[in-house]
Formats: C-alpha cells, structure tokens, sequence
C-alpha cells in the first residue's frame, strides 16, 4: 500500500501556564490517493484539532504529517480546507472568493483569462456560477459552503479536508450537499478527509471511517472499511445490509464502547 | 407495496414534458400621483419635527432678548446685523478682513492636512499595535495617557518646537485625531476572526497581501469608527487654536468678533462651525458605509 498522506505518531499537548493537556495521542494513519476518509467521534475528542495539524493551522507535538514523502509544517493550498462556517470573505463576492486563491496558486502556470476561465469552472463543478457576483451575506447557508468548496477545489489541492462541512447545515440541504461532494469525488478523483460526528453521512460517503476515542489523550480506536460500490445511492442504500451493518459497527463504538462522558 | 402505486399515479398524472401552463402575473402598478403622496408624506413626517422644534427655540430665544438691555441679541438682530456676512460670503478687502468662506475654507484646509497626516499615521499605527503583542505592551501606556492631554495645552509646545502659527495648528490637529484612530484600528485589528487568518494561511497570502486583501478590509468598521471620532475631535480643536494663533480662520474670526463686540457675527460663526462639524461627520460616516459595504453586514 503506498502512502499518499500519512499521519505519523503525532501527539498533540496543550500548554496553558502550568497546566498541560494531551488532546491527541499517537495517531497513526495512512492515506492512499482518491481515498475518501471520515475521522468521527464525540465532540471535543480532538478531531478538529487534528485536522488543523494536517492543514498546518497548528502544529503537532512530537510526530508529523507526511504528503508524497515530504513532511509538511505549514498551511498551503496542497491540503486545502473547507471551513466549518465557510469562512467565506464578507466582502468579497462569491467569484472572489474563489479567485482569491486561484490567483495565488496560479499566479505564475496560468494566464488571467485561464485563471478567469478556471474560477468559472470551479464555480461551475458547484452549480454557483449563477451567482458569482453576489456577496456572501446574500446567498443561502448551502450556497455558502458550496462555495467554499469551490474555493477549495480551485485550488487542486493533494488532499481536500473537510471539517465538518455540513454541520451548520439544515438536513435537507445536507443530504442535497453531500450528494454534491460524492458526485464531485467519482468525477475528480480527488483524495479527501472529512470530520464529522454525523454516523450516516460518514457511511454514505466514505471508504474508510477513522473512529476515535474520547479525549483527552484520544487515539485511533477502530478503523472501518465501507465496502460499497460507486456511485453510492442515498434510497438505495437505506435497506443494504453491507450499509447497516457499517452503520451498526460506527453506532457500536461510538455509544456502547466509547460513549460521551459529560464532563462533570 | 403502497410507494410504487403512488409513484405510477403520479406519472400518469403529469406526463414527462409538459410542465404546468405559467400564468404570468404582473404586479398592478399604483398609480402616480398615489407614488408622490407616499413620498412627500414620507418627507413631511421627517422634516417637520425638527422644523417645528427649531422655530419654537428661536422664538423663545426672541422672546427672551428682546427686552432692552439684554446682553445677547435676538434672532431678528443677528440676521439683520450678519445680512451682509451671509449675503457676500467671498469679499476679500485684504489683511483679515476677509468674507466666511476664506475663514471656514482656511480652517477645513487646516483640518484637511492635520487629519489626513493623523489617519495616514493613526491607521499605520494601529494596526502595528493590533498586530504585535509587544508593540501594544511597549505603545499602548503611551497612548493612553497622552491622548488624555487637551487639544490646547499641545499648542504652546508645538510653537515652541515650530515657531510658526500654521504648523503648530496643524499638529494639534493632528495630535488630537489620532488617539481614537490608533485606538479603534488597533481594536479591529485584533478582533479579526481567526476564520480568515486560517484562509490567508491556507492560500499563503504574503504579509503585504494579507495587510491589503484581508486586514484593512475586516478591520474597515473600526477604522471608520475612529475617523468618525478623530474629524469630530479635529474640527473641536481647530477653532480652539486659531483663536490663539490668529490671521485667517473661523476660530480667529470668532475671536476678533468678540474683541470687536460684534456679537451678532460670533453667533452666526458658531452656526456655520456646526453645520461644518456636522457635514464632516456625515461625509466620513458616508464614505465608511461606501467602503464598509460588505464587512458590515455579516
């Protein structure tokens, strides 16, 4: 198996004045080119801060993060991130957005017309082109996070991380987004990591669901193959047995073995 | 079994292809005059009370001095004092003796210069300040006591340090704008949600890049806040001070009134010092909503 992403040994300690807190510990994980890859577990358990790791928004104790073979310490658009909250820029319009970093990233490979062309196609892989000229504050929560992953497409990085992209979502329009992201991912071939605490959505998209332990010191408790064929079908999938036993494995570890202790 | 005979209903109800016939629906446009009634009643209700609280202030103020020995004058006599003042705002007969507009135009070219230098400055400043935690460790107790200094108690020291009347006014212009401008940027600043520091980082803007691209733009509320502020404090201070400089200029005019015993012209002064203060105040505010377009309304 040949390592596109790897994730090696990393621990992750917070130091505040005196007192220290391990959030993660050991993680250990290798991703291959095209995979899809969920990391799930309960909130606070530290998913968030490894995906900051990975992206380079924080850096890792001891251990490190490899892509192709090389180690990467800093953010850059190689691994570029879809924001929880969109993160858009208010003041831009939705084709900015996008252009801000195909400017960046194509600064020198590409022409302006070809960087123009390429923002529009981006926009275009979302359905957003329509309304490329509004600002964000005048288009819908779905709209939003659609174009921040244009934004992130546009920049055709190595590996897309999702964090937790629809989860300010209404269901509606997350089933509708995810079905996006899965077309999106059969037409591209892109290799993408996704938190989420949402059960379904990690089956329905993935090909390996990353289970974790409750923090602090949470660490890789299981990792679930979803041996399902694509393109993958929402109603299909409802009543196929290879979706409800993953579903019943996910379920298992999350709320029987590792279940939510509320800090008291 | 029940889905797929609801699915076949369906389809043999609404054919692939033919879409539901559209009614077109145009809106029914009111007619005109109805349009201008709105509008002018629309008008009238914001025009009126202040119109009305205002001819009621200066009746009592004509009622008050209109008794003989009154030490101001009425409103009747300053008009009839200041008409030719109003009338001919551009007479030049040399010297001092000049008309109200080479007077406010010579104060606002002041103003103009001593606030454009404190914004340039204020802004720099406040985002050195908002950026780095040493430069507001070593800065901010600076800033915070000398902002507390009076516009004034600058002016002896700065014409001691210029030796000339138009420099020394300008710099306490700009002295006194600059505080809230450093101040309000620097809060901005600060205030930039980590969300975009994660996109600049994430597309790698440059450290110039990012200063234009995102600082300057999340920051814009605040940094319009503290001009808004600084052109208030700004234009308090000018008159303040070309009283004591003197040659051309509201304040000095202001001045010369009162040592010619020329009350009527103080009074009519003053009201064209607010209608200015307040003009700068909306053109600023203007401006900050022009610039601060998208930021403002997330």
């Amino acid at each position: 198996m040949t390592a596109y992403l790897k994730l090696d040994h990393i621990d992750k300690i917070f130091t505040r004045g005196a007192a220290s807190t391990e959030v993660l510990k050991d993680i250990s994980l290798t991703i291959e080119k095209g995979e899809y890859v969920s990391i799930i577990g309960h909130s606070g358990c530290g998913k968030s801060t490894l995906l900051n790791i990975i992206a380079g928004l924080t850096g890792a104790t001891t251990g490190g993060v490899l892509l192709e073979n090389r180690e990467v310490n800093s953010p850059g658009p190689d691994r570029a991130v879809v924001f929880q909250n969109h993160s858009l820029l208010p003041w831009l319009t939705v084709y900015e957005n996008v252009r801000l970093g195909v400017d960046k990233v194509f600064a020198r490979t590409k022409s302006r017309a070809e960087r123009d062309a390429w923002v529009m196609h981006n926009l275009n892989l979302v359905q957003m082109a329509h309304a490329k000229d509004k600002r964000p504050s005048e288009v819908s929560g779905g709209m939003k996070q659609r174009v921040g992953i244009a934004r992130a497409l546009a920049m055709e990085p190595k590996v897309l991380l999702l964090d937790e992209p629809f989860g300010a979502l209404d269901a509606l329009t997350r089933a509708h987004l995810q079905d996006s992201v899965m077309a999106l991912h059969q037409k591209l071939g892109n290799t993408i990591l996704m938190i989420t605490h949402d059960v379904d959505e990690a089956v329905l998209l993935s090909d390996r669901i990353v289970m974790m332990t409750n923090g602090p010191s949470a660490r890789i408790g299981e990792v679930l193959e979803v041996p399902l064929a694509r393109p993958r079908k929402r109603l299909e999938l409802a009543t196929n047995t290879t979706y409800l036993k993953c579903r019943q494995r996910v379920l298992e570890f999350l709320y029987e073995r590792h279940r939510f202790v509320e800090a008291a | 079994m029940n889905m797929p005979a609801t699915k076949m209903d369906i389809e043999t109800a609404m054919p692939a292809g033919t879409a539901a016939p559209v009614v077109a629906m145009t809106p029914r446009r009111p007619p005109r005059s109805e349009t201008y009634a709105r509008m002018a009643r629309e008008t009238a209700v914001r025009v009126i009370p202040p119109v009305v609280v205002i001819a009621l202030l200066l009746l009592v103020w004509e009622l008050i001095c209109r008794r003989a020995g009154s030490a101001l004058p009425p409103p009747s006599k300053v008009f009839k004092d200041t008409k030719e003042l109003i009338l001919d705002p551009f007479f030049d007969h040399g010297g001092i003796d000049k008309g109200l507009f080479w007077h406010l135009s010579a104060s606002l070219q002041r103003v103009a210069l001593g606030y454009s230098l404190s914004a340039v400055a204020g802004i720099a400043l406040g985002v050195l300040v908002g950026q780095s935690i040493w430069a507001m460790r070593g800065l901010d107790p600076l800033f915070q006591v000398l902002r507390t200094i009076p516009p004034l108690a600058w002016l002896p020291l700065s014409l001691a340090a210029f030796r000339d009347g138009q420099p020394s006014a300008i710099f306490v212009i700009f002295i006194t704008s600059i505080w809230p401008i450093i101040i309000n940027t620097a809060v901005g600043i600060r205030n930039i949600p980590q969300d975009y520091r994660n996109v600049a980082a994430v597309v790698q803007l440059n450290p110039l890049e990012f200063f234009a691209k995102i600082m300057i733009p999340a920051a814009a509320p605040y940094i319009f806040t503290g001009l808004r502020i600084g052109i208030g404090l700004s234009w308090l201070a000018i008159v303040a001070a070309e009283m004591l400089i003197g040659g051309v200029g509201i304040g000095f005019f202001i001045w010369d009134a009162w040592n010619s015993s020329h009350i009527s012209e103080i009074i009519l002064a003053l009201f064209y010092v607010g209608i200015i203060g307040f003009v700068l105040d909306r053109l600023i505010a203007g401006l900050g909503k022009i610039v601060t377009r998208g930021t403002a309304q997330n």
